[in-house]
């Protein structure tokens, strides 16, 4: 037994020639810790029901055929969210071409080829845990300062899009390493002694089986950036966009619409916030609904 | 195969020498590996975009100034640079989102790993995760329309922005994160620890607070660091919900700005490039970036230490 | 290539053996599958002076062992000898290991497999391996047995190799008509068959298995006895095991593996002797030998 185990041991010693001493105080210290316990787990519990309740009191009678087919507007009477809905799927086109290969082979590498004990890949480690606390505004500022303004790409989706990407890469990396390790050991052996180069063995055996867990990961990922406030604003998503965007255009997304609906005065722009907040919930439901699914079918217990 | 000629072989290349040199194979461990350096990249890039502004906004303010003053104003005139306020905006939201996320995310934690039934544990576990999943833009509508109404209807007159509802909507966004790595540190906890109180005739609470608790306290802090790190760096719900307005106040009723909503607010407007004001969204961001980088460097090398000792 | 055509010309096959029977069959009891006294066949492996070291901690030290052809070999001792990590240097899985290096020679029919111009990948394309635990992939059968033929690019008569593989391997008829189905449905000795027939495919020349038995109940350990057996018509086969009547009853050779504890306190293994199996068994050379196979260590 390890020393923290073996100072614990004796702590629970201790605690029982207590409890023999005054049993009553201690089962009331312990109904008192219940209650503590009980209260915590409900309080997470309920703000997400009472949350979830007040979407949809207050959404409910704004979701139409208008939020979907139309543009943004100063008159809440005809206000839509057709443009930050068709950006929001683009965005997850190009995340699905850009962050999404480069995570994965990033996990790749560094589950399957990376010299254990280096130095280096030790340092590489090290970056892609803090990346993934690094503040989501500061990836807005990487954004506003080299594509924005750096390589003067402006405003566009495609720049909000990239931003997006390398905020998820931590994310997929993290969740893909995780399922190349649940691969166990044995596989790569049985392919390695039949001549298979490692390549081979990662390509042909490894990857496939760790396909789902990959999945369920970058999914994940992916409905986080989707859901994305703060990054946006510093390379400046719109909220006026009344054309459907391209990569090269300007753009809103939802979740930016949703926050600038939130900020106006008139209070039918908070019932279309809400209605929006509805759109934006069900695509991410949909989403991990879909990795769940996909996890519960195909993992494989070793 | 040709293995039965091999007994004649002497000298000269072996034939067990490669037959290819796998050209195709190296080029694809060679783009892994340039993936792996993106993530490298993606830091150098942070640190160099932060770092140029603010060593020419430093060059025009001094330090003093900016740690010392306690007046910011950087986009009037006269221009106030004193970041002061807007490091009591963050701290201000900052503790009221721990005072929830801490007590109550350590409290679950302790319920799902020691008391739940497994049944429980496997419902309660997702639903709570759905919350982590929860945009922030969402959870700030939340704050500002039910929660500070809410307040206000109990009889506590806050203003329409305030600390508190930022920081409690907050909290309730990162009771997951503390719940799952501090249950995580406590389920790594071995059986044996707890198996062998209950011998001695100790009780559920006093096993949890006494053993598994105290064993699995490396982790449970570096659950709390991060919690705070993300507390800090939280934009969109105190943007929504806190305000714009820069005062050194640690009452919670009032409306405070952050170091997070000064630089959205700023960086989405359309301040010209290379000026000041610009550049003050750098020196903020420093600041902000060497906080929360100090904290997770923290909270990564105790979950470390805790694995090193359990695993 | 037919792999039959590698067996030395004096070598008129006949029925083997079933194996099973708690009896040591001595060779000469035996049916011969191969005329040639053992020691007059061809060395397969010469090993001089092989040691293996655990970053830095040795491992295992000094084993001279020559391996023959078409026979099998098996590699005895108690746990922690070295047996494992030594059969792991005839087709060079120890590099896979970090921190694991080895010293001595290595001869492969007379090659150096340490050499540095050879391609550890080149090694084990010829040299076989199946692991204590059964290990198939986790899909169809089919694709277990042609994964080796399909990297090393012998994709001519796919079938035809799977089939021949399964039949070697003693499983054709079993699984014949579920080839499509999921190899982690099997069971545990039809499993390792699987994987024996999977390194059957890619037509190698020596087969080494690392106590392909130890996860198995009697009667599928008795089934791959058996296939070993046939084995040594075609193949030469190198088996770890820590189970003493298994050497007797499958064994031509065996080697016998043991620990010995330095002057610092540090365990590492030794190759104690290597002999004719009914040698070892009955009249061994060393007493640590006699000790062991007597049981009165171990």
């Amino acid at each position: 037994m390890n020393t923290a185990g073996r100072i614990a041991g004796e702590r629970a010693g201790v605690a029982v020639r207590e409890s023999l001493a005054g049993r009553r105080n201690r089962s009331v210290a312990a109904g008192v810790f219940l209650g503590y316990l009980l209260l915590s787990t409900v309080v997470g519990l309920v703000a997400l029901a009472v949350l979830l309740a007040t979407i949809l009191h207050d959404g409910l009678p704004y979701v139409d055929a208008m939020l979907f087919t139309n543009s943004p507007s100063a008159d809440p009477e005809r206000a839509g969210a057709r443009p930050a809905i068709i950006a929001s799927i683009l965005v997850a086109v190009v995340l699905i071409a850009t962050a999404l290969p480069i995570a994965v082979g990033t996990a790749v590498y560094l589950e399957e080829f990376a010299p254990k004990g280096n130095r280096l890949i030790d340092l590489i480690e090290l970056n892609i845990q803090n990346l993934a606390a690094v503040p989501s505004i500061i990836f807005g500022i990487l954004g506003l300062a080299f594509l924005v303004r750096g390589i003067d790409l402006g405003p566009v989706l495609l720049a909000g899009a990239l931003i997006l990407g390398l905020q998820m890469l931590p994310t997929v990396i993290i969740a893909s390493r995780e399922a190349l390790r649940a691969v166990p050991d044995s596989v790569r052996q049985g392919g390695m002694a039949l001549g298979a180069t490692r390549w081979q063995v990662v390509w042909r055996e490894v990857l496939p089986a760790a396909i789902p867990g990959i999945a369920t990961g970058s999914i994940l990922g992916m409905s986080r950036a989707i859901g994305e406030t703060a990054p946006l604003l510093m390379v400046g998503a719109a909220t006026f966009v009344s054309f459907n965007p391209g990569l090269l255009t300007q753009y809103t997304v939802l979740p930016i619409l949703i926050f600038q609906w939130i900020k106006l005065p008139q209070e039918m722009f908070q019932g279309l916030a809400a209605a929006a907040i509805i759109v934006l919930l069900v695509i991410l439901v949909a989403m991990n609904g879909f990795a769940i699914w996909m996890r519960n079918r195909y993992e494989r217990k070793w | 195969m040709a293995i039965t000629s091999s007994t004649t072989n002497g000298g000269g290349r072996p034939q067990l020498a490669a037959t290819s040199r796998r050209l195709g194979e190296r080029a694809i461990i060679g783009a892994l590996a340039l993936a792996a350096v993106i993530s490298v990249l993606v830091t150098v890039g942070i640190v160099v975009a932060l770092l140029i502004p603010s060593v020419e906004f430093f060059s025009e303010i001094p330090f003093a100034e900016f740690f010392g003053t306690s007046e910011w104003a950087p986009l009037f005139e006269p221009p106030a640079f004193g970041v002061p306020p807007l490091i009591v905006g963050t701290l201000s939201t900052t503790f009221w989102a721990c005072l929830v996320a801490l007590p109550l995310g350590l409290g679950t934690a302790i319920y799902l790993s020691e008391y739940a039934r497994p049944r429980v544990r496997s419902t309660v576990k997702p639903v709570l995760e759905v919350l982590a999943g929860i945009p922030t833009v969402v959870l700030g509508y939340f704050a500002l329309t039910v929660l500070t109404p809410f307040l206000r209807a109990l009889g506590w007159q806050v203003e329409i922005f305030n600390a508190f509802s930022a920081g409690v909507i907050i909290g309730i966004l990162l009771l997951p994160t503390v719940t799952s790595l501090s249950e995580d540190a406590m389920t790594a906890v071995p059986s044996s620890l707890r198996e062998g109180s209950f011998g001695l005739g100790a009780n559920r609470f006093q096993v949890s607070t006494r053993v598994v608790v105290p064993a699995a306290i490396s982790g449970i802090i570096a659950s709390f660091v991060l919690a705070i790190s993300r507390a800090i760096g939280e934009t969109t719900i105190v943007l929504l919900a806190a305000g714009q307005l820069a005062r050194v106040s640690f009452w919670p009723g009032e409306s405070v700005m952050t170091m997070t909503a000064f630089i959205a607010g700023t960086g989405s407007g359309d301040v010209p490039t290379g000026s000041i004001e610009y550049k003050t969204i750098f020196a903020v961001g420093l600041t902000l970036f060497v906080l929360t980088f100090i904290l997770n460097i923290i909270s990564i090398r105790m979950v470390r230490r805790f694995r090193e000792i359990y695993e | 290539m037919d792999p039959t055509s590698e067996t030395p010309p004096a070598a008129p096959s006949s029925p083997v053996a079933t194996g099973g029977g708690l009896a040591t069959l001595s060779v000469e009891d035996r049916p011969a599958a191969d005329a040639l006294p053992l020691d007059q066949r061809e060395v397969v492996f010469d090993c001089e002076g092989v040691g293996v070291r655990y970053d830095g901690k040795r491992a295992l030290r000094d084993v001279d062992l020559r391996i023959h052809a078409n026979a099998v070999t098996a590699l005895i001792g108690p746990s922690g000898c070295g047996k494992s990590t030594f059969i792991r240097c005839l087709n060079r899985m120890n590099d896979l290991i970090p921190g694991a290096s080895v010293d001595g020679a290595v001869a492969y029919h007379g090659e150096n497999l340490y050499h540095p111009q050879v391609d550890p990948i080149e090694v084990r394309k010829r040299i076989g391996m199946v692991f204590q635990k059964p290990n198939p992939f986790p899909k169809s059968i089919y694709d277990n047995v042609a994964f080796g033929p399909r990297v090393l690019g012998m994709k001519d008569q796919l079938d035809d190799r799977v089939e021949q593989a399964l039949r070697r391997a003693v499983l054709w008829d079993e699984v014949k008509d579920r080839l499509k189905e999921g190899a982690l449905g099997l069971s545990g000795g039809q499993q390792q068959r699987l994987c024996i027939a999977r390194a059957l495919a890619v037509e190698p020349d020596v087969i080494l298995m690392d106590e392909p038995c130890s996860a198995l109940d009697p009667i599928s350990t008795s089934a791959i006895e058996d296939l070993m057996l046939s084995l040594t018509n075609e193949y030469t086969v190198v088996i770890v095991t820590h189970n003493m009547q298994q050497a007797a009853r499958v064994a031509d050779m065996t080697a016998f593996f043991s620990v010995d504890q330095g002057e610092t306190g540090a365990r590492c293994g030794v190759l104690v002797e290597v002999d004719r199996t009914d040698k070892i068994f009955t009249n061994p050379a060393h007493e640590r030998t006699e000790a062991y196979v007597t049981g009165r260590f171990g």
